[in-house]
């Protein structure tokens, strides 16, 4: 089941994406009729009165939805589901033919050629310029700048036709015509080519990890396919054709002796050190430009104009060959294209960063699947599933071991036969480490539950040591002036800033992140238990007092349930904060976790696992929000009518 | 007999700002007999909110001293009841909880106090509303629910610092008589604020006209109209030359103590 969706995932878009169209179309035209008909209060003004209008929630998350499936080329796949592969044929030539337009206009707005003269000719003149007067003789400067002259001589022999060799022009031309030759083969078409057997084998586009199958699976495919392996010979031809004409080695090798004779001369020279210095370093650069000239990559300008038209000619008819897929490519395509590496074909914009939403559920199920075993789950953690908890560990959580050291008693040692004798502390020890079996209990486990885990303890201590703290501070001088500071001072630092000190002092696992949590709930319960305390109308409170009520009553009964409505807002406040603060940490460290399956997933670029963890963080906040407020409703309906 | 006796009573603020010493009341005298309806009358400022704090115990005079049956008023107590204007319902409790609060605060067991909450629910006319939440209730309900908590708890003296300034006027006319009726019923001394003249007039055997500045007791009335409202329609009252007389000469001293107060005399 799990699998058939799986390859068939690019037909489900179809159908989805047409869905999506429908609806949007759909409640476009119904929300559209609607405003005519309503009044014009009910849809404009007060957006107590405007309420309702689902069918506009409908056009905005198809709306949403379809621009998601447009940008990640879920459009594409869907309905055209053999384009990446053509165009993955494509780009091989692309490949195969790169170290040829590297030389030409194509890849850069110059020739190589052009480029490389203009560069050295700069160097050449700068070096001219910035030759030491004082540490060499006069008949060495000579030499130098006979030396910069020879390679200017080199630049202008290599750039004239009319030294090339034979060899050379003659390799030129036979490019040239075989490039030609590409071209009308491509102008012939796909006539009679057909896929092999192992090319329709592969898996559609995006079903495993490969993404794009690199075999060709049309007849067009068959034929970029047979384009990109002549055009690489033809580049390896390319790249052995070197422009070196016999003027050119004679002054070369010239040159070059004049060049030795200067570094022995620096050799021989006895001066002071930064003298050495100054000579060794500008000989080495005059050096460093003359070899650079002498590798043959610079040709004539005239000579390569024939390659360049050939393949200038040539990529038009690879455009001409596409046919419909150049428009698909176009529109469906959007903000890059298919990008052939040495191995393997990816996709190149938006598509690569914002993975397709089917591909995106397929990878959420993959993870909520709880059968660790056949590669569900995260690293060896399922998202959300249940376990057999033992109660001994819960034991152990919440009774220090300490406790069983300040009873009375003492701990046993062994008897002189070797032996060991357990005594009622002992015992007492051993239950209070966890050591005792008091069977288990069902209890939820996974990514998600570990993250909600440390954000629910984390709040029960911030309310329960929050809100009494609060509440005094709100009504007692006292409490207040002596906890503000203090409470004022941490609470703004944000809670990232902590972490660090956090983290050292209670270690990575949930200690730590759960302590930095309360410390964030404890600041926002503190301070809505004592603006709700603090905020008892003065009436109620004397009516308290006249009825007979003592202060501790007022606080018990008047002040706390008073408090309540801010109480219950500052848990939805830290609640939200709490998940924000939670991932965050769980990105700086930790084993479980939303924000750690997100770590993982940016330190391999994962973005579908990204993706997935977002949308999980979202609905989960979105969730936990919507239980609270519906707590809300729940425990204090008179909210607002005091 | 709880009389509530008053000597020599003077209230003083420290203006924080200016340093200046406002003296909000000075040299109070008078005597309450125990089940005397009074009634207290006088522009805004005159000090008759803090006389009722006083009194309530929420406030320390600075100089006098009040006390009740013989005993020295210090701090809040139950023996002396408080309904105020509005808000002061625990709007997170029923009707019913609402005015059993005082009992059980005393530490009263709920059931047993069920017979005398629904005796009194009754009584202010809220018969069958002992679940209902407080604030689901109109105004004048919730001043009924009021009434209701503060004389359960069978208080020597009720205080009410103007208990019907925010309803209507027909509301309002109903709760007065409500007043009267329980006046009469209970015998309990009662101490009403108001602003309105006729309210003053009807709701009041004796009547306090305070002044301001220091805040101090200008004029006192005996008055009938009280003892007549048990018997006739409180619009009949209204109408009586005699009532509409003593209305007329109250208002224009009023009239006369605003006019001092914003300088135009």
């Amino acid at each position: 089941m799990f699998n058939w969706i799986s390859d068939h995932r690019a037909d489900i878009a179809a159908i989805l994406i047409l869905a999506l169209a429908a609806s949007f179309i759909w409640s476009i035209i119904y929300g559209y009729k609607q405003s005519r008909r309503l009044a014009k209060e009910q849809v404009f003004g007060d957006p107590e009165r405007t309420l309702g209008g689902w069918y506009w929630a409908v056009c905005g998350v198809s709306a949403l939805m379809l621009v998601w499936f447009y940008y990640s080329w879920g459009m594409a796949r869907a309905f055209f589901p053999t384009a990446a592969n053509e165009v993955c044929q494509i780009a091989k030539i692309d490949e195969a033919l790169s170290p040829v337009n590297a030389s030409l206009p194509i890849s850069s707005r110059y020739f190589k050629s052009t480029t490389l003269v203009v560069r050295n000719s700069q160097q050449l003149a700068q070096v001219e310029g910035a030759l030491p007067q004082a540490v060499f003789s006069a008949s060495e400067r000579s030499e130098l700048l006979a030396i910069i002259d020879a390679s200017r001589s080199l630049i202008s022999i290599l750039s004239n036709e009319q030294y090339q060799d034979k060899a050379v022009v003659d390799g030129l031309d036979v490019i040239r015509l075989r490039l030609s030759d590409l071209k009308t083969q491509l102008d012939a078409g796909y006539a009679g080519l057909a896929p092999t057997a192992e090319a329709l084998a592969q898996p559609r586009w995006g079903v495993d990890d490969t993404e794009i199958g690199l075999l060709p699976k049309t007849a067009r495919g068959m034929m970029y396919d047979a384009v990109s392996a002549e055009a690489k010979q033809i580049s390896d031809a390319f790249l052995k054709l070197r422009n070196l004409p016999d003027d050119a080695k004679q002054l070369i090798d010239q040159t070059k002796s004049r060049i030795d004779a200067l570094k022995q001369a620096n050799k021989a020279f006895s001066g002071s050190e930064d003298e050495v210095a100054a000579r060794n370093s500008y000989v080495k650069s005059v050096e460093r430009i003359f070899r650079r000239l002498d590798d043959g990559t610079i040709f004539p300008s005239t000579s390569l104009t024939g390659v360049n038209q050939a393949v200038i000619s040539l990529y038009d008819s690879i455009a001409d060959a596409k046919g419909g897929l150049s428009f698909v490519e176009a529109i469906f395509m959007p903000g890059g294209t298919v990008v052939k590496s040495k191995t393997l074909c990816v996709e190149q914009g938006s598509s690569r960063w914002l993975p397709k939403p089917t591909d995106v559920v397929a990878k959420f199920g993959r993870l909520a699947s709880p059968d660790l075993e056949s590669g569900g789950g995260f690293k060896g953690t399922t998202l959300l599933w249940w376990k057999w908890l033992e109660i001994a560990d819960l034991v152990d959580f919440f009774i220090p071991d300490g406790l069983v050291d300040m009873l009375p008693g003492q701990y046993g040692t062994h008897n002189t036969d070797g032996e060991f004798d357990r005594t009622v502390k002992d015992r007492l020890l051993a239950f209070a480490s966890g050591d005792v079996y008091l069977g288990a209990i069902p209890m939820l486990d996974g990514h998600i539950w570990d993250s909600m885990f440390r954000v629910i303890i984390a709040m029960m201590f911030g309310i329960v040591l929050g809100v009494p703290l609060g509440i005094f501070m709100g009504v007692s001088r006292f409490f207040k002036s002596f906890f503000d500071p203090l409470i004022e001072l941490y609470r703004p630092v944000p809670p990232l800033a902590w972490a660090p000190l956090i983290l050292t002092i209670f270690g990575i696992q949930d200690d730590g992140k759960i302590f930095l949590l309360f410390m964030v709930a404890f600041a926002i319960m503190v301070i809505s238990a004592r603006t709700g305390a603090s905020g008892t109308q003065l009436s109620k409170i004397r009516a308290a007092h006249s009825l007979g009520a003592t202060q501790r009553q007022i606080v018990r009964y008047v002040i706390l349930p008073n408090a309540l409505p801010e109480i219950l807002t500052g848990v939805r406040i830290s609640i939200g904060v709490c998940w924000g603060t939670l991932v965050a940490a769980e990105m700086l460290a930790g084993t479980t976790g939303i924000g750690f399956i997100e770590n993982v997933a940016r330190t391999v670029s994962d973005y579908e696992l990204i993706w997935v963890t977002i949308l999980i963080m979202g609905l989960l906040g979105l969730f936990f929000d919507l239980v609270v407020r519906k707590a809300i409703a729940i425990l204090i309906p008179w909210r607002g009518k005091g | 007999m709880a009389e509530l006796t008053c000597k020599n009573l003077s209230m003083s603020f420290n203006n924080p700002q200016t340093g200046a010493v406002v003296e909000a009341l000075k040299d109070i005298n008078f005597t309450l007999k125990q089940g005397e309806l009074l009634s207290v009358l006088g522009p805004s400022g005159c000090g008759k909110t803090t006389l009722l704090n006083m009194i309530a115990g929420f406030l320390k005079p600075t100089g006098g001293q009040l006390d009740l049956g013989g005993k020295l008023i210090d701090s809040p107590g139950p023996e002396r009841g408080m309904v105020f204007q509005q808000g002061a319902l625990f709007e997170w409790l029923s009707v019913a909880d609402n005015v059993n609060f005082g009992l059980r605060m005393q530490n009263h067991d709920v059931k047993s106090t069920k017979a005398e909450v629904d005796k009194w629910l009754n009584i202010v006319g809220l018969n069958g509303f002992a679940e209902t939440p407080t604030y689901q209730l109109s105004g004048g309900m919730q001043q009924r629910v009021a009434l209701a908590r503060c004389l359960v708890n069978n208080p020597d003296l009720i205080l009410m610092d103007e208990p019907l300034g925010a309803l209507d006027a027909l509301t309002r006319e109903k709760m007065q008589s409500l007043i009267l009726e329980l006046w009469k019923e209970t015998g309990k001394t009662i101490i009403i604020i108001t602003h309105s003249v006729e309210e003053a007039l009807l709701l009041g055997e004796r009547l306090f006209v305070m002044a301001p500045r220091p805040g101090r007791i200008h004029r006192e009335y005996d008055l009938p109209f009280a003892e007549q409202g048990l018997s006739k329609s409180l619009r009949d009252i209204k109408q009586q030359t005699d009532f509409s007389t003593i209305r007329e000469e109250i208002l224009s001293m009023i009239w006369d103590m605003e006019e001092e107060i914003m300088g135009n005399v």
